[in-house]
């Protein structure tokens, strides 16, 4: 028998739990809500005095001409990738227990690159002049500089937006259907529109199917491109500690480890709001946890090779850096760092850890900032100590920078809040095609054959056109 | 079409001296012997080429614009090891001074990071920066191994007190707010020169010393060279065959006597600019 204790629930149940999220929310929604709103306004505020003043406001300095808005481009890039992971890689592994949560762990990544793409923006120092940098095409012919790790960035990650977004939206189509038939108002024409005529015949059904495995099939090399590409945007620099080789596989493992993180933190908080216990089981999350444990081994042992490499090589400048990340005046960071990401993990080795929803909604905000810090500690500490000793110098990010950082969590939350109020967040159809299979598992006797009902279907459709 | 000329020359792109056929290399070299540390050069940096003069304050906060500066080196005297350089207010040696600027690097790793190609190297082996074009990803400055790319982290110009204005250089541009702007080698004093040699009915032949640098011109003991490499008459291009300092080597060969070096050259950026090193007498 299957290792799920996922209840047998009857699907009318299923829309009905669901399609209850949609409905006007408690008190403490539109609290957070207006918390998000507010601290989005105040990183507004910081951006528009940063932008007439200058970026020295943000205490940027020479050598550092990158600090916190690099390392949290990277870390939402970065949670932006286990979206797909989940969502793409188990669909095509035919793992089914990927079905209750992999709706909001898409939206995740969709809000995250929308929340990431701000920061390179802002970043700027002629903001104005940001377009140059795509590759659009312009009479003038001035190209871009198609060797710039940057340029690479802003191809790979509209590409990625783009295929999220086709991701999300084609996943969620036969949802929009349910949605549209029980909606009213606004609603109603939102979830029409959307649907584009969804009426759930077996042709639908079967290039529904198409298309999304193709679309999961592409996004797997595209996710694990586009992080390769922004751990380029150090590796391909000739900064000590910047100019390492491992870097893009690094940088993959630590986006789908902190990805994984952010995916446990949603998925208690969604099944805590939303009462999603029935579906969102203890169960799925001990495969979670068990996957972002097999992450972080990964990440672990890259890092530590990363470690082992510079000490081997013996090069001066990279050596350097090494020791001041230890015993500089950035240790706190790296040893942070090491605790939350590196040693903290083993506790999901526990099942008993693994089985409690809030001792893994508290670890995962631990291994969160332990990747957060990691981001910070690739950016700054090399540049603290680079090749020319008379421009060291230490800088903390300022009171603007750390206002934006703080603005871009609100924001990020957000827009997931008010994702989940729109649009679904618990996947009905795939829940019910999960339940489906477990009844013919439980029973196999009482349930006709899957391909029989196909089978019955399309020759009634062709009876009818 | 850009696209098409690139595609058609990729091999002849690629080629290591692209610009072997043209007339003109510009180089530099320091003597460290001589120099004196008094910093003349970094203020006539900033008289010509019209640099913001930000105040102690920013100073100290790093974002100070000379593009030009005197970085002192203390060494630890032999055998006196129990002495504390870092406390004592005259060290025993004296402080090592090196004038730094832009090295004009042959291999500039910051002209492939910028995005929109907004620093790119000239056919005579300058490393130009195009304001106009720049964004201000500072992707350069970071990439710069000798940290000499300054960014405009301010809109600088707007607090020159007047009648300051007046007295601003205007050959060229004062920068804006948000793009990066290093050392030209004084692109506009070469250009006046080069344009001067047209005038007279010569193209491709400037004079040794007809363009001087305002770093070399105020040197009060003349450790500034600068010339045209591709000149075998020039000052420095003596200078740099004496010291046996050769461009497209990824390593020169220490000869005995030569003092000549370019900093951090092991990362094969292919500098302009030689230093001679300082000879001390330690017995003294």
């Amino acid at each position: 028998m299957s290792d799920y204790s996922m209840k047998d629930i009857e699907w009318a149940k299923i829309n009905r739990d669901v399609l209850a999220s949609l409905e006007s929310p408690r008190k403490e929604f539109w609290i957070v809500l207006s918390v998000c709103i507010f601290l989005v306004l105040c990183g507004a505020a910081a951006e528009v005095y940063q932008y007439n003043e200058g970026l020295g406001t943000a205490l940027m300095n020479k050598p550092h001409f990158w600090q916190l808005y690099i390392s949290n481009f990277v870390f939402w890039i970065g949670m932006s990738h286990s979206g797909t992971l989940l969502s793409a890689i188990l669909l095509l592994t035919h793992a089914d227990w990927r079905k209750p949560i992999y709706r909001f762990a898409e939206a995740m990544t969709l809000f995250s690159i929308l929340t990431a793409a701000i920061f390179p923006v802002i970043h700027l120092g002629r903001v104005w002049d940001m377009y140059w940098v795509l590759p659009y095409p312009n009479e003038r012919g001035i190209w871009p500089n198609f060797r710039s790790p940057l340029l690479w960035d802003a191809a790979a990650i509209t590409t990625y937006a783009t295929s999220s977004i086709l991701f999300l939206y084609v996943g969620m189509i036969p949802d929009l259907a349910i949605c549209r038939d029980n909606a009213k108002g606004w609603r109603k024409k939102l979830y029409t529109a959307l649907s584009i005529g969804w009426m759930g015949r077996a042709s639908e059904w079967m290039a529904f199917r198409k298309t999304y495995v193709l679309l999961a099939c592409f996004l797997v090399p595209l996710a694990v491109s586009v992080h390769s590409i922004v751990a380029s945007d150090f590796a391909m620099s000739i900064m000590p500690d910047w100019h390492i080789t491992s870097f893009p596989p690094y940088f993959v493992a630590g986006a789908l480890y902190s990805g994984c993180a952010a995916i446990i933190t949603l998925f208690v908080l969604l099944r805590y709001v939303f009462k999603f216990e029935d579906y969102m089981t203890t169960e799925i999350m001990d495969k979670t946890a068990k996957l972002t444990f097999a992450i972080a081994m990964v990440w672990n042992y890259l890092n530590l090779s990363e470690y082992a490499s510079i000490w081997y090589s013996n090069d001066m400048f990279e050596k350097e850096v090494l020791l001041e990340k230890f015993f500089g005046p950035y240790h706190w960071v790296v040893w942070g760092m090491l605790l939350c990401a590196l040693v903290a993990p083993f506790a999901m080795a526990f099942e008993k850890v693994r089985h409690n929803m809030w001792a893994m909604f508290w670890l995962s905000l631990v291994l969160q900032l332990g990747m957060w810090l990691e981001r910070f500690q690739i950016v700054s500490p090399p540049l603290a100590s680079n090749h020319e000793p008379w421009t060291w110098a230490v800088v903390w990010p300022g009171l603007i920078q750390l206002t934006i950082t703080v603005a871009s969590f609100g924001w990020f939350t957000m827009l997931f809040l008010i994702f989940c109020k729109v649009f679904p967040s618990v996947s009905m159809y795939e829940v019910k095609e999960m339940v489906f299979h477990r009844r013919k598992a439980s029973s196999r006797t009482d349930m006709e054959d899957l391909d029989k009902v196909k089978d019955d279907m399309i020759k009634a459709e062709e009876g009818l056109s | 079409m850009a696209l098409k000329r690139m595609l058609e020359n990729w091999s002849d792109l690629r080629k290591r001296d692209y610009y072997e056929d043209e007339p003109y290399m510009w180089g530099m070299s320091i003597d460290l012997n001589k120099c004196t540390g008094c910093g003349s050069c970094v203020t006539a940096c900033y008289a010509e080429n019209n640099l913001p003069v930000v105040g102690k304050e920013r100073c100290g906060s790093g974002h100070a614009m000379h593009w030009m500066r005197i970085e002192r080196y203390w060494e630890e005297p032999e055998g006196e090891t129990d002495i504390d350089i870092e406390q004592s207010d005259y060290p025993e040696r004296g402080a090592h001074y090196t004038p730094m600027m832009c090295q004009q690097c042959n291999h500039a790793p910051c002209e492939p990071v910028c995005p929109v190609a907004a620093t790119y190297h000239t056919p005579d082996g300058l490393n130009a920066q195009v304001y106009n074009r720049c964004v201000g990803s500072r992707y350069c400055g970071n990439n710069c191994p000798y940290k000499v790319r300054y960014f405009n982290f301010f809109d600088f110009s707007k607090d020159i007190p007047a009648p300051l204005e007046m007295q601003l250089n205007p050959d060229l541009s004062v920068r804006s707010k948000g793009v990066m702007e290093k050392c030209t080698f004084c692109v506009q004093r070469i250009r006046s020169a080069k344009d001067k040699a047209e005038d007279a009915g010569h193209r491709d032949y400037i004079e040794d010393g007809a363009v001087k640098t305002a770093c070399q011109q105020t040197c009060p003991t003349e450790a500034i060279v600068f010339g045209n490499l591709k000149d075998d008459d020039s000052k420095v291009k003596t200078l740099w065959a004496e010291h046996e300092v050769e461009l497209n080597r990824h390593e020169q060969e220490k000869v005995e006597d030569a003092r000549g070096y370019r900093v951090l050259e092991e990362l094969n950026v292919e500098p302009s600019v030689m230093y001679l090193d300082r000879v001390r007498d330690t017995e003294a």
